[in-house]
């Protein structure tokens, strides 16, 4: 795997990959309680990309444009770059439970976007993703100061993440109650469990850039990723800067899952559940990991967004509920296997 | 190029491990490290290998500081085989023998075909080239230490570090693993834990005892039957063989040392008895 495959080869996967996820945004602008023919959406993009002149019913092409392909993109981002914040962090702390919303870090983002909008910290220098970003960094902090006291067992930091999360998510809850109106703290309570109701062009201009940037970062840094298979010290022994890898990787890590929580808010399993499914297609190098578990994340949050605008008529669940129906199970799976394994 | 170690001391969770050691390793050697469990063998080592940085002192490469080296330069020189790296990824053996390039590679220093010669070279030095495409966790544990040295060759290092490399393989592996380590004609410095092997392997060997080295020297010099009494606490016979060769035969612990076993008289007689 790690001899590059012929060139026509790569271009290949790399269309394929490429014309998969466009089939599922388009299928995603397609869906909903009123479906609108694949047509029209094509049409639509057209319309408003290449400039033509198709005449289309404006109602239909408003919801087309202005709220299904935006929340599509939006999805697809957001499941990519917690996909990739899922590997990057299973791999480096070499534990297979590892994903930004167990590890408390998505609570910590909720709490430092929730300190911005409700509290006004920074008085109003600070914008919410950036809050949310210090706040999924602090929550990090918090929870491997707690394993490293726990001891360094992979168990410890697992548990670590579950009281991490609870603190936060009491916080969250404390600054909503104490401070926000009736009003702010139903939007906010809704945006919590993960939500993409809200989603317009102008957060794609966030998460768009950060997805791609923090892939590329990753990816930038997949041979030392490759490295940690046999542990922190054995990547040092081969030339890895280590302390250095770890402060880049989980920044990127931190960043993404903070620009997405912003967005739409926590949302669980899919930084867990994407990376074990890539790994069973790919193997465990990360040049093809990371990209895959990228395309497979983006098209399975799609999928779920679909799911949760269409699987009961008339009401829209929160995307979190959809992404922990499938996460949960899963999460109950790797943790037997590695039951059996040890 | 040398390591040396000068006046090192390290200190971990408050505990002080090693305490002013000094070594310098003679280039194409084998220098084998021998004490007790806890003397700082494992430490010494990571010292040298630039993982860890001492608390005193300084280590040196080639007569610069080693921490004054990128880690993938050192990681092109000095090969570190630890003690008991594991992984629970589902990695074949020749990916983790590949991962031993990663001092040579980068983001635009892609994997050629160099590399795949190297790594073919590495697998078949250990015997290990018919497992390529077996999962990890499906091998043996001696199978998984050759590959680890495997990984180590392909680092290309002038320094091989080893570990107690032996640990938990059977006598036929471990005479046939320092054997192989032997003949790579490279600098080895490796903690070992038979001190018969350390007489039938080595060039040199640093006795280490609470974190000091309390002698240095070759085979011969340095296993006395009153340093092995002094450091491990065992009564030995050394018996010299005609053709330069020496075995130890361990006969019973120091009385003094352990209390538990002086009450029973440690005797082939009183063992017999007990059954």
């Amino acid at each position: 795997m790690t001899r590059s495959a012929p060139l026509p080869w790569r271009a290949g996967s790399i269309l394929a990959a490429l014309a998969l996820l466009l089939f599922a945004l388009w299928l995603g602008a397609a869906s909903g309680e009123t479906a609108i023919p694949m047509e029209v959406v094509a049409k639509t993009v057209a319309n408003r990309i290449l400039g033509t002149d198709y005449a289309l019913d404006p109602i239909d092409e408003g919801i087309v444009w202005n709220y299904r392909l935006s929340r599509a993109v939006v999805a697809a981002c957001c499941g990519a770059a917690l996909a990739v914040s899922g590997v990057v962090l299973q791999s480096l702390l070499r534990n297979p439970l590892a994903d930004p919303y167990i590890l408390g870090i998505s609570a910590g983002a909720s709490t430092g976007a929730v300190g911005v909008a409700i509290l006004g910290l920074g008085a109003g220098a600070l914008t919410l993703p950036v809050g949310a970003f210090a706040g999924s960094l602090v929550a990090f902090g918090l929870v491997s100061l707690l394993a490293m006291r726990a001891g360094r067992g992979t168990g410890a930091i697992i548990l670590a993440g579950v009281a991490g999360s609870q603190l936060f998510n009491a916080l969250t809850s404390f600054i909503v109650t104490k401070a926000a109106s009736a009003e702010q703290a139903r939007g906010i309570m809704f945006w919590l469990l993960g939500n993409l109701s809200g989603v317009r062009w102008a957060d794609v201009t966030l998460a768009l850039p950060v997805a791609v940037i923090g892939l590329g970062v990753c990816l930038w840094h997949a041979r030392a990723l490759d490295a940690f298979a046999f542990g922190a010290d054995s990547a040092a022994s081969l030339g890895i800067p280590v302390r250095r890898v770890y402060a880049v990787l989980i920044c990127a890590s931190a960043m993404m899952t903070a620009a997405m929580v912003s967005i739409v808010g926590s949302i669980g399993f899919v930084g867990l559940v994407i990376p074990h499914a890539a790994r069973m297609f790919v193997g465990v190098r990360h040049s093809l990991l990371l990209p895959v578990s990228a395309l497979i994340g983006a098209v399975f949050m799609i999928a779920a967004d679909i799911l949760s605008r269409v699987i009961i008529p008339g009401q829209v669940l929160p995307i979190g509920v959809i992404t922990a129906l499938f996460g949960a199970p899963a999460f109950a799976l790797i943790l037997s296997q590695r039951r059996a394994a040890a | 190029m040398s390591i040396s170690a000068i006046e090192v001391s390290w200190s971990a969770g408050g505990v002080d491990i090693l305490h002013g050691v000094s070594i310098e390793v003679v280039p194409g050697e084998f220098l084998g490290i021998i004490g007790p469990n806890g003397s700082g063998k494992s430490s010494l080592l990571s010292l040298l290998s630039g993982i860890r940085r001492p608390r005193v002192g300084e280590v040196y490469l080639a007569g610069t500081p080693i921490h004054q080296f990128r880690r993938q330069e050192i990681a092109r020189r000095i090969a570190f085989v630890e003690q008991q790296a594991e992984t629970t990824e589902r990695i074949t053996a020749r990916q983790a023998v590949e991962l031993g390039r990663t001092p040579y590679l980068g983001p635009l220093a892609p994997w050629n075909r160099e590399d795949d010669e190297i790594v073919d070279r590495a697998m078949r030095e250990v015997s290990m080239a018919a497992f390529g495409e077996r999962r990890w966790h499906t091998l043996s544990g001696g199978e998984r230490q050759r590959l680890h040295i495997a990984r180590a060759l392909a680092q290309e290092p002038e320094t091989l570090l080893l570990d107690e490399p032996t640990n938990h393989l059977d006598i036929g592996h471990q005479i046939g693993l320092l054997h192989l380590v032997r003949e790579l004609n490279l600098t080895v410095v490796a903690a070992l834990h038979d001190l018969n092997h350390a007489a039938m392997f080595c060039d040199r060997i640093a006795v280490m005892k609470s974190g000091r080295i309390v002698a240095l020297g070759s085979p011969h010099d340095v296993l006395t039957a009153n340093l092995i009494r002094e450091v491990f606490g065992v009564i030995v016979e050394v018996q010299h063989e005609r053709d330069s060769g020496f075995s130890i035969r361990f006969l019973r612990p120091i009385d003094t040392t352990r209390p538990s076993a002086s009450r029973c008289n440690v005797q082939p007689s009183a063992f017999s008895k007990k059954k």
